[in-house]
């Protein structure tokens, strides 16, 4: 199988790379230290289609692959994190849950707004006492007549308190299996639903522009019709949601990755010491070419799982290399971040450089959807080997 | 309505742009190019006027080979259909034979609203629109902002420094638009994915009735006798205040230069 893009895609990166200079590279180094959530630029990217790229024409999308959207998510990426994550959680998180397990009549209602950037979703699996163990959900739906009653509490959920959010989707026990084990199920719960309150923004240490918040529910009502997918596989459904996710991560990643080479090449031949550009000492130059080792790879390995998805290869095949492409592409992103901003010495420090927010906003790839261990737990588990 | 927009391919201004020594023209068939930005203005404007109503919009550019993707870009960002006239004779054609030759393929595409930019990025003379309505014995109105068509009455907002007046005319018209006019369009996935399927003519002198004589450097009215490359920035003058003197040295530098 060949991972090479197609013409089609090598335009559509130009195209968003187009956008994305204009659009958000100038702007993002504010929108970062203000911690402002642009909005009018998320509407933009949705006139540019960015958020139904996957999704079928008769919701408004361009039923393109899955490729594309890693195309465009590696491009905004590069000039922004917040941006990038933004899309990659509207469409992966937001969108695609409702795509794959929502009822006709659940599309009809949601998919228009959020194909268009007209709207976002959030999607709740985390909770205050439960993360990577995503299984010890504690937030609990109780049907009650025709309407689900959800009380508990989720956390650090994007784009689930902007002003354009129309919905969340969130995990919760809705009863106990034949085994004793918690029965969960996903819920989709509107904005505005009395009982919902999206809590004050976090202070995070990056992605200043990205909408999180964290999220209660006290005796919040919701028609029976808003379970998403089958009662009792909410825990299946988000399990298959994170797959996707952990590819789109890669991209984010991927963008970071590339960022840090170009802006460090740059660098290198501009500055100078002892007399001569920084670029011409081996310590300097040598740390830039594991950078690109790191971009071509991490591209390799991103693409190459979306090509596995687009294919249509084996379901184990996928998840195995979409937890190897999220799990190099991120680790690398890191390490890239470091990196660049030695190259940029103390100038790597001040926020003038966007480097140096580059640098803040790596370290989550590490963690959101599936941190390093839980990934090498996965890939460790495609390999046959008994962990726990 | 047929609404046909007539945009330039152009050398890519954060390339190399350079001429050919041989003929003092522009190269363009060595180097990276791309659709003028001053004419995404106009393609902008006709897919605005085509969203409002019923209209075909066919994007129209003369230029070499690689100039088939300024059509392309038109077609991305939404327009219907592409021509391109090729012909090796119209290298070196200057506006006049430019216009002469865009004239004749809009006749021949009976437009009844011609949208152009208001000035390509390379040439940038800015008279190829109202040389081409003179051609046309059409109505021209140029640097338009916004723009509205109700049946053959064609509106037209034009923005000055310090009033803007509304011009109304009846199509067939000839149009330019302002950079102030929109906010281009960027191709989405689904317009790269469409542009593939839509057809574009390639046409030649001889398909417009043109004669290799009638354009070209020879028939040009004017003619570009020298080129000198723009001297490279000199690295400036740094002051060093070293005996409490800098103050009236910087003073002495811009005085002497006529910046005070
Ligand atoms: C900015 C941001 C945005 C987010 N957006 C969302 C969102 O939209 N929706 C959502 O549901 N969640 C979201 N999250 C939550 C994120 O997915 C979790 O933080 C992540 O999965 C880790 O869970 P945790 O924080 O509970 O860590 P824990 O699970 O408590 O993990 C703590 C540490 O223990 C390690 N660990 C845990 N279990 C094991 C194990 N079995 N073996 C080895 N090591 C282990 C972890 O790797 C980690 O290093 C977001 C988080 C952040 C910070
Ligand atoms: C360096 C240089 C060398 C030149 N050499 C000569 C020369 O030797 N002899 C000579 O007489 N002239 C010469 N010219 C003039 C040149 O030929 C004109 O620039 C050209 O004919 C078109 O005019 P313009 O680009 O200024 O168009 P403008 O009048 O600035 O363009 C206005 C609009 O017309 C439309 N348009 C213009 N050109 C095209 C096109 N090809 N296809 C489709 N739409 C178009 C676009 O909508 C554009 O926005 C030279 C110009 C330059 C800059």
């Amino acid at each position: 199988m060949s991972y090479e893009l197609s013409e089609e895609h090598r335009e559509f990166r130009h195209s968003v790379r187009d956008f994305a200079e204009a659009e958000i590279a100038p702007y993002a180094a504010e929108w970062d230290r203000k911690h402002h959530f642009p909005v009018e630029t998320v509407q933009k990217m949705g006139k540019l289609g960015l958020f139904g790229l996957t999704a079928p024409e008769q919701y408004g999308g361009a039923g393109g692959d899955f490729t594309s959207l890693c195309v465009a998510i590696e491009e905004i990426s590069r000039v922004d994190q917040s941006m990038g994550i933004t899309l990659e959680a509207a469409v992966g998180l937001g969108i695609n849950p409702i795509l794959t397990y929502g009822t006709d009549e659940q599309k009809q209602t949601w998919l228009p707004d959020l194909v268009a950037g007209r709207a976002l979703a959030g999607f709740g699996l985390t909770e205050p006492e439960s993360g990577s163990d995503a299984g010890a959900t504690k937030t609990r739906a109780v049907l009650d007549g025709d309407e689900w009653v959800i009380d508990g509490a989720k956390q650090f959920i994007t784009n689930s308190g902007s002003t354009i959010t129309s919905l969340v989707t969130v995990t919760a026990r809705t009863g106990e299996r034949a085994d004793g084990r918690p029965e969960i199920s996903t819920i989709i719960v509107p904005a505005g639903t009395p009982g919902f309150v999206a809590e004050a923004q976090y202070d995070k240490l990056g992605w200043h522009a990205s909408d999180t918040h964290p999220l209660s529910f006290a005796g919040c009502r919701v028609p029976k019709d808003n379970l998403l997918g089958e009662r009792g596989r909410g825990f299946a459904q988000f399990l298959a949601t994170l797959d996707d996710g952990r590819v789109a991560i890669g991209a984010v990643a991927l963008g970071c990755i590339k960022a840090c080479l170009e802006m460090s090449i740059q660098y290198a031949g501009e500055r100078k010491t002892f007399g001569v550009p920084i670029g011409q000492k081996q310590g300097v130059a040598f740390q830039i070419s594991d950078l690109k080792v790191m971009a071509d790879a991490a591209e390799l390995l991103v693409y190459r799982a979306a090509a596995l998805k687009d294919n249509g290869a084996p379901y184990q095949e996928f998840k195995q290399a979409a937890a190897v492409a999220k799990l190099y592409a991120s680790e690398s992103a890191v390490t890239a971040t470091r990196i660049a901003t030695q190259v940029f010495g103390g100038y790597g420090f001040m926020e003038e450089y966007p480097v140096t927010r580059f640098y803040r906003d790596a370290k989550i790839l590490e963690i959101g959807e599936g941190t390093s261990e839980v990934q090498r737990m996965l890939i460790a588990r495609g390999l046959g080997l008994p962990v726990e | 309505m047929k609404i046909v927009v007539c945009a330039k391919f152009v050398p890519d201004a954060t390339a190399d742009r350079r001429f050919r020594s041989e003929d003092n023209t522009v190269d363009r068939a060595g180097v990276d190019g791309l659709l003028s930005e001053l004419d995404e203005y106009a393609v902008e404007a006709a897919l605005t006027v085509k969203e409002n109503g019923d209209a075909e919009v066919t994007v129209l550019t003369v230029g070499p080979e690689q100039a088939a993707d300024a059509v392309k870009k038109g077609l991305q960002m939404g327009a219907d259909a592409g021509v391109h006239v090729i012909d090796d004779a119209i290298h070196g054609s200057d506006a006049v034979a430019t216009s002469l030759i865009l004239a004749k393929a809009l006749s021949k595409l009976e437009a009844d609203l011609v949208v152009f930019g208001m000035g390509s990025t390379d040439g940038g003379m800015g008279v190829v629109p109202a040389m081409v309505a003179e051609r046309l014995g059409l109505p021209a109105v140029t640097l338009g902002s916004e723009v509205t068509v109700d049946g053959t009455t064609v509106k037209i907002r034009r923005d000055g420094d310090l009033a803007s007046d509304t011009v109304e005319g009846t199509l067939p018209l000839v149009l330019s638009v302002s950079d102030q006019a929109n906010e281009p369009r960027y191709p989405s996935f689904k317009g790269i994915m469409a542009a593939k399927k839509k057809p574009v003519e390639t046409w030649s002198l001889a398909d417009l009735e043109l004669s290799g004589d009638q354009v070209g450097q020879a028939a040009a009215w004017t003619e570009v006798v020298e080129v000198t490359a723009r001297p490279p920035r000199t690295a400036g003058t740094i002051v060093a205040d070293e005996d409490g003197s800098g103050a009236a040295q910087l003073v002495e530098f811009l005085s002497t230069n006529k910046f005070l």
